[in-house]
């Protein structure tokens, strides 16, 4: 019965668990309904992985209607492995954000919080695991409406205008999105991604599917804060409480990557995508141009929230880069990188997120020599970083090593040398943290200052250790990843 | 004079234009969200045309209708336009906190009090 259920739960649960929080007004209770939901969650996402690797990909009816009438919900290797990043990360962030949370949301307001939270977990699960095009604006808007409320309960009232920004933009690439999705719609007459899939090779020359993919492919960069389309990202991370952005940075452009790789491989197809109207070099561009301007940005940054915040838009470049490529190769580097960054970005928040509980501000200054009061924490940021960088031994490595294998088997070179280039830089702005924390002496209002407490390290390092064990063991991810890309790219050459 | 048949989707186009510019060029962060509000609206009146069917009458089973408009876009837009509002409550909300904070809606004006305190 559950098992059965199992793709329509891991939708539903934390939905329903989102709705019962707001009656139990109490911060403590509305903390443990939330992490039960993501437990639950995360084991049906494991359990999903697993059917998948030994079945096959799962469709599910949504109400026992069939699926080109009703709504489908479909689980293949690839949104498997995004959903296990997804409910993952999401166990992680809500272990850590019970004692964050306690300090940055006034006492009456902790359960809306929590209310939200798993809203936002819903929707990004839901995109992730719908087979419906239009299900997936839907889902998409339940996740940014939870985000922007979420952003805006940061402490300071920068939030609200940060908020606001995203709002905006948030709204303006949803919509594209809508308007996008209603071409294919006018095209095909279905919005079933199967049949949609099917239905438009023989539309290639039809002028509304290609306007329709202009839409799509602007409005899933804008949810994934691809260069130039990531203004909303650096205000929204740096003023949302600590755990908020942990959790978007680990999972929500993630998505947002997942909607891109859907439409441009499964939909459209590479032959229309990077064939016909050639979406590679678009991306490529944008790519290059946002990991070197994403990375130079952060160096000059004070604010290490911020500074990481456009490290993210320099990491969201490496995984664009990735699809950019478009050989299984590069697609694998893709999907690797989304799972990788996940766990760097998660750590690395996470740990400054412990020192913004102890320290609250977070600037270069204000960590000054806090590498000794800390040093767990300042420990788990150190090894964030070397991932984030690149060195062997982390995840960071493995997902550059086949992002430069990818670029030599093209003998496109310039492509290895901006990967390269893009590791120096993040040298650069980690040392800049490093430098501080261990090197410099500590102030005097520092001298007061402890160790995280251990119920946000436990998190921060669970994380950390992932980033170690993934980066040495690498049989789940790669595997993962590169079946995805085969069968991303498979399915154009018609042999799914 | 075929391309004046299309008239709605010309009238979607300009509709959503109006509401992007409004977005990008008014400093009041009401006319934005107003202009934010246009920008939505003319995604559903695509939904909308693209429902016509020539000749069709509103879905509703009757004996003397031979021809039915597609009745599907028609609900999606319901389902658009709740979300519509949803986002309406929600950066309304923000800019009742944001002028409570600021003391004012305009967006310059935030910004420069932005930048003075220490960031």
């Amino acid at each position: 019965m559950i098992g059965n259920n199992l793709p329509v739960l891991i939708v539903v649960v934390p939905l329903l668990a989102a709705l019962v929080i707001p009656l139990v007004r109490k911060g403590n209770v509305a903390w443990f309904v939330t992490m039960t939901a993501c437990i639950a969650v995360f084991a049906g996402a494991v359990a999903l992985l697993v059917l998948v690797g030994e079945h096959g990909p799962i469709s599910y009816a949504l109400g026992n209607w069939p699926p080109p009438i009703g709504i489908e919900y479909r689980v293949d290797r690839l949104n498997s492995f995004v959903l296990l990043i997804v409910s993952g990360i999401s166990v992680v962030v809500t272990l850590f954000a019970r004692l964050s949370v306690a300090t940055e949301i006034p006492a009456d307001r902790v359960h809306f919080f929590y209310s939200a939270y798993l809203m936002c977990i819903t929707g990004l699960l839901g995109i992730t695991i719908t087979g419906d095009a239009f299900n997936l604006y839907v889902l998409l808007e339940i996740s940014s409406l939870a985000t922007y409320t979420l952003v805006a309960m940061g402490t300071q009232p920068h939030a609200l205008r940060a908020s606001f920004n995203y709002l905006v933009l948030g709204t303006i690439g949803a919509t594209f999105l809508l308007i996008g999705i209603g071409h294919l719609y006018m095209a095909t007459g279905t919005l079933n991604m199967l049949d949609l899939q099917q239905r438009l090779p023989s539309l290639m020359e039809s002028r509304t599917v290609r306007s329709g993919f202009a839409f799509i492919i602007v409005g899933a960069s804008l949810k994934l804060a691809l260069f130039p389309l990531h203004l909303w990202l650096p205000s929204a991370y740096t003023h949302a409480p600590s755990s908020v952005t942990a959790l978007l940075a680990a999972t929500a452009t993630k998505v947002g990557a997942y909607i891109l790789l859907r439409f441009l491989f499964t939909i459209f197809g590479i032959e229309f995508s990077f064939g016909t109207l050639q979406a590679d070099k678009v991306l490529l561009l944008a790519a290059a141009v946002a990991v070197i301007t994403g990375s130079v940005i952060a160096i000059r940054q004070d604010n290490i929230k911020r500074m990481l915040a456009y490290s993210s838009i320099a990491q969201i470049g490496y995984i664009a880069l990735g699809i950019g490529l478009a050989s299984v190769t590069g697609v694998t580097a893709g999907i690797l990188h989304l799972f990788n960054h996940a766990l760097m970005k998660g750590a690395l928040f996470l740990a400054i997120g412990c020192v913004a509980y102890r320290a609250g501000l977070v600037n270069i200054d204000s960590i000054a020599g806090l590498g000794r009061r800390m040093p767990w924490t300042f420990a788990a940021f150190t090894a964030g970083g070397l991932s984030l960088i690149g060195i062997p031994l982390t995840t960071g490595f493995i997902s550059k090593w086949y992002l430069v294998l990818a670029a030599f088997e093209k003998g496109w070179w310039p492509v290895a040398v901006l990967v390269l280039i893009g590791s120096l830089l993040a040298l650069v702005y980690v040392w800049r943290v490093v430098e501080s924390a261990y090197f410099r002496p500590l102030s005097r209002t520092g001298r007061n200052i402890k160790e995280a407490p251990f119920q946000m390290l436990v998190p921060t390092w669970i994380l950390v250790l992932a980033n170690i064990y993934f980066g040495i063991n690498t049989e789940l991810t790669v595997g993962a990843a590169n079946e995805s890309a085969v069968m991303l790219l498979g399915a154009i050459t018609g042999n799914p | 004079m075929q391309w004046l048949g299309h008239y709605n989707y010309w009238i979607y186009i300009a509709l959503m234009m109006i509401g992007f510019y409004a977005v990008i060029a008014k400093p009041n962060l009401v006319k934005k969200v107003i202009g934010l509000g246009l920008f939505q609206t003319a995604a559903f009146l695509l939904y909308i045309s693209i429902g016509m069917v020539e000749g069709g009458t509103a879905p509703i089973v009757w004996e003397h209708a031979t021809l039915y408009v597609n009745p599907l876009p028609h609900v999606l837009i319901l389902t658009a336009i709740v979300v519509a509002v949803s986002t309406l409550a929600v950066a309304l909300a923000l800019v009742i906190a944001i002028n409570r904070a600021y003391g004012t809606v305009e967006s310059d004006q935030i910004d420069a009090q932005n930048i003075k305190p220490g960031r």
